[in-house]
């Protein structure tokens, strides 16, 4: 798939056609308005609620993902013409100015049969400003034919099929933008969380074939520098026991539902608690480690992680929780990730006592 | 490495502190926007788009009257003014929270928050992070009824932030402290009142605080000073507690087990724990029934250190022109049975672990600007521990070498400077 020249689709709104130039870098920026509907960016053809890629946007799928509450997500990039994103070892990738991901949110009405359906809730954009990047919710009409921007977030009840045939539903929380900000945001840069070299090393089924992602945006010309995918960093796929051990597995687990806060320059740093995969030091990323603010969010437990006892260790108490001021991540979930959990649990019961 | 505060104080003297800075003014707008926000059932949203959409001199007003929110509130802008009608006229009220952990989540800073109450918070109730000029004025966090467990551990909460003023605030009900100030620089809480929190008032890991005209009464612990291992800002140091009423902290410890304030004896008032160059003076610290003053390393909890840079030892404490009295009468807390078999009842006033830095002494003895120095406490009584020494299995082989006089605490230390605010709204 060749790249194609996406600025009037992608960066303006459709209505505006090519005439007007992409924004100034600087000041100038702080003017400016995001579109109110989705539809506007031409970021889909056809029906919008079909998700199919314009010409010059990717789909594009993560090793391991962050737990959403159980919501199927579909992702897309969408690059300036000309621009590509620079490669990365282990942090997100560098994207050019006018980058757009997008992030959609939505049910399944079965999760174990996919014929039946699906509502789609949200579509979160990250869109890379000349000054920053800018994180906007649009929360999908009961049509299903277009998405609104929501600067407050909201609420949406759902309903679905679990894989075990249990019918479930949920108060499903549209997050605000600073509530985005909770996540995005590191030492007050904002930036994306989900698409580095490693959690993008993976193959993807495209509309003609199937093809490492790496490759297939070196190819397409939206990525440079990228060494051979046979070379380039991986992360497990949690889920995947073909594709790491139970502790990198964990390890990527942890990172990419608890890193983005529990890192030394994330929100959480003033926990000392680091849970990036990088850290090698065990009391900094939990054995051991007593609570410093936890309040109930402590179970009555004395440690973040006890090797080898999982029912006494806060991590896992914590992920196990529904309620708020308890629950961990405290934003972007409200059901416990059972599949999770169960991969944590394992993990520190498998844990040496001395490390 | 001695007190910069102090070395500061003969500078001073001659051409003017380095902390001296006299607050920037910081330049008001002609007349700033004022969004008002009034009680009813759309106010999540309308507060949360007014904060989310606030540009920086906005004052954002709640009109009086209880606004019931479902969800957190956040703020992310700089040189907001968040505002009520009064603490006992504006209620943010949190019971009905089912989304994030604070009541107000604030992370940015020349931040100001005046007069209202925050209920009920299902986590902690204002919680300010990693921002620099941050003003709390007149602003109540509690939660109602009974003090319980599953209330919110932190009342006003700033972490990591510089330039903190916290006066005139009060703080009910905290499952951990009411009004916490953690890993901040420059800090002073004044005037203000905590009652029936497990920690009244607590300073931790900071630097540079003065704590100063509160009343701390009903809590489990009054007013404690602490510097934990294991987070990015330790090794706190240059705290003044002064002119304080510490009374009464007699409160059953209900803090959920597993975080350190659980571990604060019943009937704690004052307590200072591994923070070094503290000066305590001038407080009235009365009635507290296991002791008034508490002076221990972070040794004395038993727990882990995995932090080779962490001090662990109190180094440099100042205890002079307070009023004690009344304590020591029913001691609480895990060590009570053995403290009473050591030292009597009513326990002393001031117990003092002496468990000392090995490295620091000479000859044995501990030079005076690492030690503890007691002057001038009117009838106070004191205990020292020597708890390095000591023997918890053998605890009456032990009691000899518990001392009680205060002679080798008579040296003085060099006052520290007051803290000078720069850039607080």
């Amino acid at each position: 798939m060749g790249r194609t020249v996406v600025c009037c689709l992608v960066l303006l709104p459709a209505a505006a056609g090519c005439a007007r130039p992409p924004a100034p870098p600087g000041p100038a920026d702080a003017g400016w308005q995001p579109p109110a509907r989705l539809s506007a960016y031409g970021l889909f053809r056809g029906a919008l609620a079909a998700q199919e890629p314009a010409a010059g946007v990717l789909p594009y799928d993560l090793n391991t993902p962050l737990f959403s509450d159980y919501a199927a997500k579909y992702r897309f990039v969408a690059l300036p013409p000309g621009a590509t994103a620079a490669y990365h070892d282990t942090e997100v990738l560098a994207f050019p100015v006018g980058t757009i991901l997008v992030k959609t949110f939505a049910y399944p009405h079965d999760r174990g049969d996919p014929t039946r359906g699906r509502r789609l809730i949200e579509t979160r954009l990250l869109i890379h400003r000349p000054d920053s990047w800018v994180g906007l919710p649009y929360v999908w009409n009961a049509e299903q034919t277009d998405a609104t921007l929501a600067v407050t977030g909201g609420t949406r009840e759902v309903h679905w099929r679990h894989e075990d045939g249990r019918e479930r539903s949920l108060q499903y929380l549209i997050p605000n933008v600073n509530q985005c900000k909770a996540c995005h945001e590191n030492r007050r840069v904002l930036r994306p969380l989900g698409p580095t070299a490693r959690n993008l090393n993976r193959s993807y089924v495209y509309a003609d074939d199937a093809d490492n992602q790496l490759h297939r945006w070196t190819m397409s010309g939206l990525l440079a520098g990228a060494p051979p995918q046979e070379q380039a960093p991986r992360l497990p796929v949690w889920n995947d026991p073909a594709t790491g051990s139970l502790d990198q597995r964990a390890r990527a687990w942890l990172e990419v539902n608890c890193a983005h806060c529990h890192n030394p320059d994330g929100p959480a740093r003033q926990s000392g608690l680091d849970l990036r995969p990088a850290q090698a030091d065990s009391a900094k990323w939990g054995v051991w480690k007593t609570p410093v603010a936890a309040g109930r969010g402590s179970g009555g437990r004395s440690y973040a992680i006890v090797p080898g006892q999982p029912d006494a260790s806060i991590l896992l108490y914590r992920l196990q929780a529904t309620e708020p001021g308890v629950l961990m991540p405290d934003l972007g979930r409200r059901l416990v990730d059972d599949e999770g959990v169960a991969l944590i649990r394992a993990w520190i019961a498998g844990l040496p006592a001395t490390p | 490495m001695l007190s910069h505060r102090r070395l500061c104080l003969l500078v001073a003297l001659l051409a003017g502190c380095a902390n001296n800075k006299t607050p920037s003014p910081v330049p008001e707008a002609p007349g700033p926007r004022v969004i008002v926000i009034r009680p009813g059932p759309n106010v999540q949203e309308e507060a949360q788009r007014a904060l989310i959409e606030a540009q920086p001199g906005d004052v954002i007003e709640f009109a009086e009257g209880t606004h019931e929110f479902t969800q957190g509130l956040s703020l992310a802008v700089e040189g907001v003014t968040v505002r009520g009608r009064g603490m006992d006229k504006t209620t943010l009220s949190f019971k009905n929270q089912a989304v994030g952990s604070a009541g107000l989540l604030v992370t940015r800073g020349r931040f100001r928050l005046e007069d209202l109450s925050v209920d009920d918070a299902k986590g902690d109730a204002v919680k300010i992070q990693d921002a620099e000029g941050i003003a709390l004025r007149r602003v109540r966090a509690q939660w109602a009824g009974e003090a319980r467990e599953t209330n919110g551990p932190y009342g006003l909460y700033p972490v990591q932030c510089q330039n903190v003023l916290i006066e005139g605030c009060q703080a009910f009900g905290a499952s951990d402290a009411g009004i916490y100030v953690g890993q901040s620089r420059n800090v002073i809480v004044r005037s203000c009142r905590a009652e029936r929190n497990v920690a009244g008032i607590e300073i931790e890991n900071c630097t540079d605080a003065d704590v100063y005209d509160n009343v701390a009464t009903d809590n489990t612990g009054g007013l404690l000073v602490f510097d934990l291992p294991g987070l990015p800002a330790k090794n706190g140091r240059r705290i003044r507690v002064f002119e304080n009423q510490v009374t009464e902290n007699n409160h059953a410890n209900f803090a959920p087990k597993g975080n350190l304030v659980a571990s604060v004896a019943p009937g704690t008032g004052l307590m200072l724990m591994a923070t070094d160059e503290v000066e305590i003076f001038r407080n009235t610290v009365r009635d507290n029934q296991t002791y008034n003053l508490a002076v221990i390393s972070f040794l004395l909890t038993g727990r882990p250190i995995q932090d080779k840079d962490y001090d662990p030892y109190p180094e440099g404490i100042s205890v002079h022109d307070n009023t004690f009295g009344g304590g020591g009468r029913n001691p609480g807390g895990q060590l009570a049975p053995l403290l009473v078999v050591m030292l009597g009842k009513p326990l002393p006033d001031i117990v003092y672990d002496g468990i000392v830095n090995p490295a620091r002494l000479v000859d044995g003895k501990l030079l005076p600007e690492y030690g503890l120095s007691i002057l001038r406490n009117g009838g106070a009584t004191f205990a020292n521990l020597h708890w390095d020494k000591l023997d918890v299995k053998k605890p009456f082989a032990s009691l000899g070498r518990i001392t009680r006089d205060l002679a080798p605490h008579a040296a003085p230390l060099e006052p520290l400077l007051p803290v000078r605010l720069a850039g607080v709204p």
